[in-house]
């Protein structure tokens, strides 16, 4: 890893905050740029200072995604925005099997934001990007009048290249299939949110916010023939089943036992009136695959998290629709969140 | 998790089951109160469990479902107002006023802040002396007392510039106004656990004698259901009509004394609207004279607006429960929980949402 514990290389005393003459163009610019971002993200594409990175690959196919990143509060228990908009956009080209590659970042910082701020941004945002395997091949910085932004925005796209012929897709999922969970739920949704309303537990709890290429590289070299790979994001597990539902026409069945949910979170959970499923994560995803390679998939898994667990399964159906079989032995629709899950009162 | 997971073992929520398919020997229309044993009945198909020829009754218990629709259109004008930050809890944004609901207030720029707390927001007064907080007091006697001592702390503290729009109901007078509708079929009640942990149940002894209906105080989990059913039906078919306790580990019969004194001191008994329902004599809680100044319906003048509530929403049938939410001609087709018509289908405690999202039927 770089020296990323150095001081901040911009003289943080002549600008203790982000100038609009920062995004302007000028010298300030130039400086951010070649001292802040360039001696951070270093590599041989960024280095070419070009308009356009230039990039060669190989004759596969490629895998392309954008993603922006405007979390509040911008630092919280396991992560950052910039952590997040690393693995975020690394983690939608992994869900389509791809090995990512490049990584471009955008950023729209607010007028007076703190410098020292945007160091501890940036700094996160190189040990992401490291740790991913990824470069960051281009960037472009704007700065917004004050009351104009939040701090600090995001926006990051992503190639990847697709070293497989499986077809990874929702229209590939079939009746049999079986659903894998690669651990526990909910986790980033709840430090987010404890960190906004100032609330407080005996532990605190960690965003599970990781790349998730690694495992999935894992999966797709040992031939398990994934049918579908979908991260759980800002709507939860629920969510996210629903999407491949009706995107593939069919229906799921979950198990509630079987979907692992940390004792701090169903505890938060309980207080907050939320439930689980529609909780936001940022490291885990469900794979699709048959069911006589489920067992096998489940291996590689746990050794990344030995609470992945098999979920549910892929029933014939003509209607797309998930359901869930509840603690208690009976069943229900485990439907999409609408709009955003509020606290209930009492 | 402790204290969670015993209350929805499924082998004893199978012996329950076995309990009260063993004792009911006729048809009985068991309702329960509160809006969270709504939510946890449907979202654990607690009601799969039961003989068919006992019916829950959804109750009026869900206080976002029950506020006004004229509260919540003095919450819309009271939050546009470029002065004011006004906090609510949660799940009131998204209930739809006569034209819009305080989340578009939001979004065209009224400063609309979600709360767990009432303290809060008189914490948010003292750091903003230069505008004026208003916290939306919604909620049965369980939200009270904090509601009640975010007031007393103003006035202590002498904070000038917090105020509350009270839409404070209460379950007992809401309970005989069910039974002594004509069309009422309760003959059973499970009481809210949570309102009897702050009021006790003594005022349930006079209902239960006057309208010959048991009383079981109840909570939320699905074993404490499944058991105030038991006790609700072993009464039935007995013939018995009397108040029993089934969530004992939470409840006692005189309730949290000191929240009882708070509320008394900062509130009195008034009439209140009820959405669907309508004006229900003595059903909620308004400001004390000696507190009045922090009534934010006076303090904004907005007293004398009155709203009429829309036609082709059936919330006031489905909170006495003489409809089902999936028996609605609107039901699922133009009210959602994306686009709700009425309270019910918005607070996820709301009998028409707990169906859609866990029936869709």
């Amino acid at each position: 890893m770089k020296n990323f514990s150095l001081q901040c290389p911009i003289p943080i005393s002549d600008y203790p905050n982000v100038l609009l003459a920062h995004g302007g163009g000028g010298k300030l610019m130039h400086n951010l740029i070649a001292k802040m971002f360039s001696a951070a993200f270093s590599n041989d594409i960024l280095l070419q200072e070009h308009d356009s990175a230039q990039i060669t690959l190989q004759e596969n196919k490629i895998a392309f995604t954008t993603d922006s990143y405007v979390v509040k509060p911008l630092f919280f228990p396991g992560g950052d925005i910039g952590s997040l908009a690393v693995n975020g956009t690394v983690n939608d080209l992994a869900m389509s099997g791809a090995v990512p590659l490049y990584i471009s970042l955008g950023l729209i910082i607010e007028e007076g934001f703190p410098m020292d701020e945007l160091w501890k941004v940036v700094k996160s945002i190189a040990a992401a990007a490291e740790a991913a395997g990824v470069k960051i091949a281009t960037g472009d910085t704007k700065v917004v009048d004050k009351g104009k932004g939040d701090g600090i925005f995001i926006n990051t796209s992503g190639i990847g290249v697709m070293e497989h012929s499986l077809n990874i897709s929702p229209k590939n999922i079939h009746s049999g299939d079986v659903i894998i969970l690669n651990g526990d739920i909910g986790r980033h949704g709840i430090a987010i949110m404890a960190e906004r309303e100032g609330l407080e537990f005996d532990h605190k709890i960690e965003s599970d916010c990781a790349p998730l290429n690694g495992i999935v590289n894992d999966i797709i070299s040992s031939e398990i023939d994934v049918h579908c790979m979908r991260d759980l994001t800002r709507g939860g597990l629920s969510s996210t089943l629903n999407e491949l539902a009706d995107s593939a026409g069919c229906a799921i069945e979950i198990d509630e036992v079987s979907v692992p949910v940390h004792e701090d979170v169903r505890g938060a959970c309980e207080i907050l009136g939320f439930d689980p499923m529609y909780v936001a994560n940022e490291g885990k995803f469900i794979t699709i695959v048959p069911r006589q390679q489920a067992e096998a998939c489940l291996e590689i898994l746990r050794k990344y998290n030995p609470e992945s667990a098999i979920i549910g399964r892929i029933n014939s159906a003509n209607e797309a629709i998930v359901k869930l079989n509840s603690r208690i032995g009976t069943k229900r629709i485990l439907d999409m969140l609408s709009g955003e899950q509020l606290p209930r009162i009492c | 998790m402790k204290f969670i997971d015993e209350y929805r073992d499924a082998d004893a929520a199978k012996k329950y089951s076995e309990l009260i398919h063993n004792i009911t020997t006729k048809s009985w229309n068991i309702m329960e109160v509160c809006g969270g044993q709504t939510h946890a009945i449907v979202k654990f198909g607690i009601d799969e469990l039961l003989p068919k020829s006992i019916r829950l009754i959804h109750g009026p218990g869900c206080p976002v479902c029950v506020t006004s629709l004229e509260l919540i259109d003095k919450s819309i004008e009271i939050a546009s107002n470029p002065d004011v930050i006004f906090c609510s809890f949660g799940d009131m944004l998204r209930v739809p006023g006569s034209k819009k609901d305080l989340l578009q207030v939001k979004a065209e720029g009224g400063d609309v802040r979600m709360m767990y707390s009432p303290l809060d927001a008189l914490k948010i007064a003292k750091e903003n002396p230069g505008k004026e907080v208003v916290f939306f007091a919604v909620g049965f006697e369980t939200t009270a007392p904090a509601n009640a001592m975010a007031v007393y702390q103003a006035k202590e503290q002498s904070i000038k510039n917090f105020s509350i729009l009270v839409s404070h109901v209460l379950v007992p007078p809401a309970m005989e106004a069910i039974l002594s509708g004509e069309n009422c079929l309760v003959q059973g009640f499970l009481a809210a656990g949570h309102v009897c942990a702050v009021m006790g149940y003594n005022e349930y002894y006079p209902i239960a004698e006057k309208y010959k209906v048991p009383v079981v105080v109840t909570g939320f989990e699905p074993l404490d259901i499944l058991q105030g059913i038991y006790m609700t039906v072993k009464q039935l078919e007995e013939g018995r009509y009397e108040v029993e306790n089934q969530y004992s580990r939470a409840v006692d019969k005189e309730g949290n004394l000191t929240a009882q004194n708070i509320v008394s001191r900062v509130f009195k008994v008034g009439t209140r609207k009820w959405r669907g329902i309508g004006e229900i004599p003595d059903s909620g809680l308004v400001l004390q004279d000696a507190y009045i100044e922090y009534d934010a319906s006076l303090k904004f003048g907005l007293a004398e607006i009155v709203v009429e509530e829309p036609k082709e929403c059936i919330s006031g049938i489905i909170l006495q429960g003489l409809k089902k939410p999936h028996e609605c001609e609107a039901f699922g087709k133009i009210c959602t929980p994306e686009r709700p018509l009425g309270a019910t289908m918005v607070s996820s405690e709301g009998a028409c949402a707990a169906y859609y999202r866990y029936r869709k039927k």
